[in-house]
């Protein structure tokens, strides 16, 4: 295992004692229990966002916290959901008398340690609302499955739905936007490159030179199925033709197309993969009217890519277009 | 065990004594973990038993009480999936030992029984879907079979080792329908659980610790 660490124990601790020095005017980091919010959390009036999730997956949440998008990001250990008191303490110190929103992954982890966060929370005397987002086609969403697994679609969900929160929204109001979100996007990824957990040290699984998963999550799992290594645009249209259908896109559809990178593969290539689904969403007749390239939702170092589609309309787009002050995604303001 | 019965001290025991076994079988569990999970499942648990066994350290006041600090010590640490489970088992294991000073074989029976149930109502699992509940289950069915028989609490303990034991093996061809190893479908099967290999041992290790103190 080559990687820039002291001690596998310490990675997650040790990184988030660098965030909050390299991001002390935009976040307060509390180490224990662990959790990041807004530097001028709480805001009085305002819904509380809150997400969080195992680590190694940065920027996702922690670089999303600031104005215009999360107030509290609660880190796990490695690829590991993180544990109700700190979602507890994080919501507790967003609170500003409006409720919160859990955005959560659907993980099985995530969801039962938010349920019991949620919980706890209520006990407080706080209004909570839950959204699951569970947009990777990859996995069928059925009684056989834990359902599908939340991915890329996080990152828009986050902006989207912060945008409203920060119009001071009602907490119902806000939890349905989230919810369109949600109902409206869908992703799927690959991988080139397996991806190596500290405390394991070894990569997830052996991917040969010249092969590549289809349908991975973010976990450095083992995708649906392995095949023989395509050219860019061959991987383009298996992502794509997935997606596509299981949205119902039609023709004159507006939408937005993100191409997010895993965590080991340069912009160089993310934008050949964008290219291609450019073209291929434009031949379906949809009008790409936003979109965001780069690796926002990564699986430590694995190489590779995911393609999500997120159909839009003009709330959505206003919501999208709306200030976001954040370590990763900055624009308005 | 002197009595055909449980005590105090001996919870604290057998707790300990699981808390080093996991430590003791990490890799193993992470191991299990990388081929049909994440890879965290041996990290998870030991992370959370340091913790458990850190609290344990000066005993505890009752059966109850040490493990409902063994299910809230679980449920700050571990994280996951195996967090919240692993912490409804010994906070329902805990409320039904409530008052009690020490176990009987029938009480060691309700308590196995209320955690089992509370592990389904957290994570609604069956039997058969590849998850602890496949050595979880088994282990309580043993438990009601001796106690029915009025077997010795020893006895009892080492069959529930045995069909826990049983109930990991047979997580092997089960393809799984819970958690992140049903994203595989097919490819789950050919693996043990990791979560039915941490349960089998929490029994093996009460086997152990009790059943020859
Ligand atoms: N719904 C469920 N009910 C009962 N047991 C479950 C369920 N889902 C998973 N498990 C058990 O949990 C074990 C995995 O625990 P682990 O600590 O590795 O959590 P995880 O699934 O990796 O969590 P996370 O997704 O947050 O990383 C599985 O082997 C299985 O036995
Ligand atoms: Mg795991």
């Amino acid at each position: 295992m080559k990687k820039l660490i002291n001690h596998p124990d310490d990675v997650v601790r040790e990184s988030l004692e660098g965030f909050a020095n390299a991001h002390s005017s935009l976040v307060r980091v509390n180490l224990d229990p662990a959790y990041i919010v807004r530097s001028d959390a709480p805001i009085a009036g305002k819904v509380g966002i809150v997400s969080g999730g195992g680590s190694g997956h940065e920027p996702l949440h922690g670089g999303f916290v600031g104005a215009g998008m999360l107030d509290a990001a609660c880190p796990g250990a490695i690829f590991t959901s993180p544990t109700p008191d700190q979602m507890l303490e994080a919501v507790k110190a967003v609170n500003g008398q409006a409720g919160a929103l859990f955005i959560v992954k659907n993980y099985t982890g995530d969801i039962m340690n938010f349920e019991m966060a949620a919980d706890l929370a209520r006990e407080e005397g706080m209004s909570i609302e839950s959204v699951v987002i569970n947009d990777d086609v990859a996995v069928n969403d059925s009684l056989y499955t834990a359902g599908r697994r939340g991915v890329a679609l996080t990152v828009l969900a986050e902006k989207i739905t912060g945008a409203a929160a920060e119009q001071q929204r009602p907490l119902d109001a806000v939890a349905a936007i989230c919810r369109q979100v949600n109902e409206q996007g869908r992703s799927m990824g690959m991988a080139l490159t397996s991806c190596t957990v500290p405390h394991v040290g070894h990569p997830m699984f052996n991917l040969p030179e010249d092969e590549m998963e289809i349908g991975i999550g973010i976990h450095g799992e083992p995708g649906r199925r392995r095949v023989k290594l395509q050219s860019a645009n061959v991987i383009a249209e298996m992502l794509m033709e997935p997606v596509l259908s299981d949205m119902n896109a039609k023709a004159g559809d507006d939408v937005l197309l993100f191409v997010n990178g895993m965590g080991g593969t340069p912009l160089t290539e993310l934008y050949i993969i964008y290219r291609k689904a450019n073209e291929i969403a434009s031949k379906h007749g949809l009008k790409i009217i936003r979109s965001l390239v780069g690796s926002y939702v990564t699986s430590l170092e694995m190489a590779g890519c995911s393609i999500t589609l997120l159909k839009m309309n003009d709330e959505l787009a206003t919501l999208w277009d709306a200030p976001v002050r954040t370590v990763a995604l900055r624009w308005g303001i | 065990m002197s009595q055909n019965v449980i005590t105090k001290d001996e919870i604290v025991a057998w707790v300990l004594a699981y808390a080093q076994a996991i430590s003791d079988n990490r890799v193993l569990l992470t191991e299990l973990d990388v081929a049909i999970g994440d890879g965290d499942h041996g990290a998870n648990m030991d992370r959370g038993f340091k913790a458990v066994a850190q609290k344990l350290q000066s005993g505890g006041t009752d059966i109850s009480q040490i493990l409902k600090t063994t299910g809230m010590a679980l449920l700050s640490t571990v994280g996951g999936a195996g967090g919240p489970l692993y912490s409804t088992l010994f906070l329902q294991a805990a409320q039904a030992c409530a008052g009690k000073s020490e176990l009987s074989l029938q009480d060691w029976t309700g308590m196995i029984d209320n955690a089992a149930r509370g592990v389904m109502a957290r994570g609604k699992a069956a039997a058969g879907d590849k998850t602890m509940l496949d050595a979880l289950l088994p282990a309580l069915q043993a438990l009601i079979e001796a106690s029915h028989a009025n077997l010795p609490l020893a006895d009892a303990l080492l069959k529930s080792a045995e069909a826990a034991e049983h109930g990991k093996q047979a997580t092997i061809p089960l393809i799984a329908h819970k958690g992140r190893a049903s994203y595989l479908g097919e490819r789950s099967a050919g693996h043990i659980d990791p979560g039915a290999a941490s349960t089998a041992l929490l029994f093996l290790i009460a086997a152990k610790t009790l059943a020859q103190s």
